[in-house]
């Protein structure tokens, strides 16, 4: 069923987010930073726009999600779980010895993902791939991928970009995490990445920027994307790395640690009033 | 064995893979832009719609026979063996061998015997990187009749295979009639003199190496290790208990190929020496095949001196 009112893709949302916190202080271990990140996206893509029943998880005509990114696996997961994919008790496993929620997202252990990742840049060429399949099989799929700007830093990204491109797919619609931070720094200061939409656009893309967090933007973006005609769509999401938790926010530090009790409760406080603030 | 018809492995994968094209849709055709030389082009030009030219990024072929794979199709992606294995292993590793995707990696230009474009171009290291990986089968197969059978035999696999194949025409040693199976070696002849275990292209030389020694009554036996994963312990173990000596020949490095491969069941199972002949720790060079395979002492001479000292 999917959720049209945006105040409650907005509650669903914090929901998510405090199934990343919960997972990562559960494991004491993951990357809160990038998974808050694109958490909005990925709750609009499960709840608002993909062509997905979590009851037939293996359904070949459904649309797929590749998280390129795999290291944002915690959003991932809490979204599935939302979702009911499995059980909301089951994020408590991450990362833990014999857990279907690996550390990085694996499609043989974990009903709801569509391709392992967790090496960053291979996500996309396995897009394209599907895309293709797709077309070959008439089958009408919609494949989203979802990028991390500092993962543009990965030649095969390109090689990827370059092979959607030349086959028109249409059917392919990336997602760029755009939180302009990597582990050891800014994107410019460390892999000089720049000018990424003028890239994108000379390689052939529809390129839409908008506000990664604004759960209305995200719609109209993907909506339009699922429009476009002829060739595939890039859509450059400005996003805040650690998004919704203010001490997690804009710091790179946050890349890959888990909270401590203290910092958990504050962050699980913190998501609770924004809740209230939109009840 | 017919010696006057040589045809090279990648010809019969080519030519077999356009026929298996025809019966089974699912079959997707990946390359880099190398088509002419690992004959998928006989498949592209029949099948122009499940074709799929990437250009130079190998990295990305595999990416995108993962991906096919996950709908359903049976992809074969081909390329030399130096970029399908070397350039792209970790895709190789992370996006077919992990979740266990149904990917044939079909790879031409493998060893020394690529020749003139010299040790750049010659993978001597890809049964080792391969054989690491789990849930990969590894083959190498030496001829036209057991390359067309393999061609075939793979796409009844769920899983990710290796195909190794060869630039260099080589003799026709088995009858369309032979049968083979997967993890099941061929013995040829019976001789107790010793076992000589090939792959590939050492094959043939290891059988013509089989009949110069007839003739000075040496009787030696021919072991064509076609899978190399899962490898055939048994017949490893039957041999070095009928024989004298265990031989192994490969154009590859005597590292992690055949002659590891061969060495890691004998030492567990039933401790026996064993002689490694192949690349000795070195990169290749430019030549002629049948030059190389002389100078790296892989051919047939090699095989018939290394038996009689």
């Amino acid at each position: 069923m999917k959720i049209t009112n945006v105040e409650a893709l907005k509650r669903i949302s914090i929901e998510v987010r405090k199934g990343i916190i919960e997972a990562i202080y559960s494991a004491k271990s993951g990357h809160p930073g990038g998974a808050l990140s694109c958490a909005d996206i990925l709750t609009v893509l499960y709840f608002n726009q993909m062509n997905i029943d979590e009851n037939k998880p293996n359904d070949l005509n459904r649309d797929r999600l590749v998280l390129s990114k795999g290291h944002a696996s915690a959003a991932l997961y809490s979204v599935l779980a939302q979702k009911g994919y499995f059980s909301k008790e089951e994020l408590k496993t991450f990362r833990k010895l014999k857990s279907s929620l690996q550390g990085h997202p694996d499609m043989k252990k974990l009903p709801g993902v569509d391709m392992t990742t967790g090496s960053l840049g291979q996500g996309l060429s396995a897009c394209v791939g599907m895309a293709i399949a797709s077309k070959l099989n008439k089958a009408g799929c919609k494949i989203y991928c979802i990028l991390g700007d500092g993962e543009i830093e990965e030649g095969q990204v390109w090689e990827a970009v370059m092979s959607a491109s030349k086959n028109n797919l249409d059917n392919l619609c990336v997602i760029l995490d755009n939180n302009n931070l990597q582990i050891d720094g800014t994107i410019e200061e460390v892999g000089g990445m720049n000018n990424i939409t003028e890239k994108f656009l000379s390689f052939g893309f529809n390129v839409l920027n908008i506000d990664g967090h604004n759960i209305e933007s995200i719609i109209d973006a993907i909506t339009t994307a699922k429009q476009t005609k002829g060739k595939p769509t890039i859509i450059i999401a400005k996003t805040v790395k650690g998004k919704g938790i203010s001490f997690m926010e804009n710091k790179a530090s946050w890349h890959g640690k888990a909270p401590s009790e203290e910092e958990y409760n504050k962050a699980i406080e913190e998501l609770d009033k924004a809740m209230l603030e939109i009840m | 064995m017919k010696e006057n018809i040589k045809i090279a492995t990648r010809q019969s994968y080519g030519e077999e893979l356009a026929k298996l094209g025809e019966e089974n849709k699912d079959i997707v055709v990946l390359d880099a832009d190398l088509s002419t030389a690992t004959k998928t082009e006989i498949f592209a030009k029949k099948f122009p719609d499940r074709f799929i030219n990437v250009g130079i990024a190998e990295q990305n072929l595999m990416g995108i026979a993962a991906g096919l794979s996950s709908f359903g199709k049976i992809p074969y992606a081909s390329t030399f063996a130096v970029f399908a294995t070397g350039r792209a292993y970790e895709q190789i590793r992370n996006s077919i061998a992990y979740p266990n995707l149904n990917v044939k990696i079909c790879a031409t230009h493998a060893g020394i015997t690529v020749g003139e474009d010299g040790a750049t171009h010659q993978m001597l290291e890809d049964l080792s990187l391969m054989r690491g990986l789990p849930n990969m089968t590894v083959i190498c197969t030496s001829d036209d009749t057991q390359t067309k059978w393999a061609v075939r035999e793979i796409s009844k696999i769920d899983g990710p295979v290796y195909l190794r194949l060869c630039r260099m025409a080589t003799p026709v040693i088995y009858d369309i009639t032979e049968k083979f199976e997967i993890g099941k070696a061929v013995q040829i002849g019976e001789g107790t003199d010793a076992t000589i275990i090939a792959t590939g292209v050492t094959v043939s030389e290891a059988i013509k190496a089989q009949q110069i020694l007839k003739s000075k009554d040496i009787d030696i036996r021919v072991i064509d290790m076609h899978t190399i994963k899962p490898i055939d312990k048994n017949i490893i173990i039957k041999c070095a208990k009928e024989t004298k000596r265990i031989i192994t020949v490969e154009d590859h490095s005597i590292i992690g190929g055949l002659g590891s491969a061969v060495c890691e069941v004998l030492s567990e199972e039933y401790p026996t020496k064993v002689e490694r002949m192949g690349i000795l720790d070195s990169f290749g060079m430019s030549g002629k095949a049948e030059e190389l395979m002389q100078y790296y002492k892989i051919d047939y001479n090699a095989i018939v001196n290394k038996v009689l000292c």
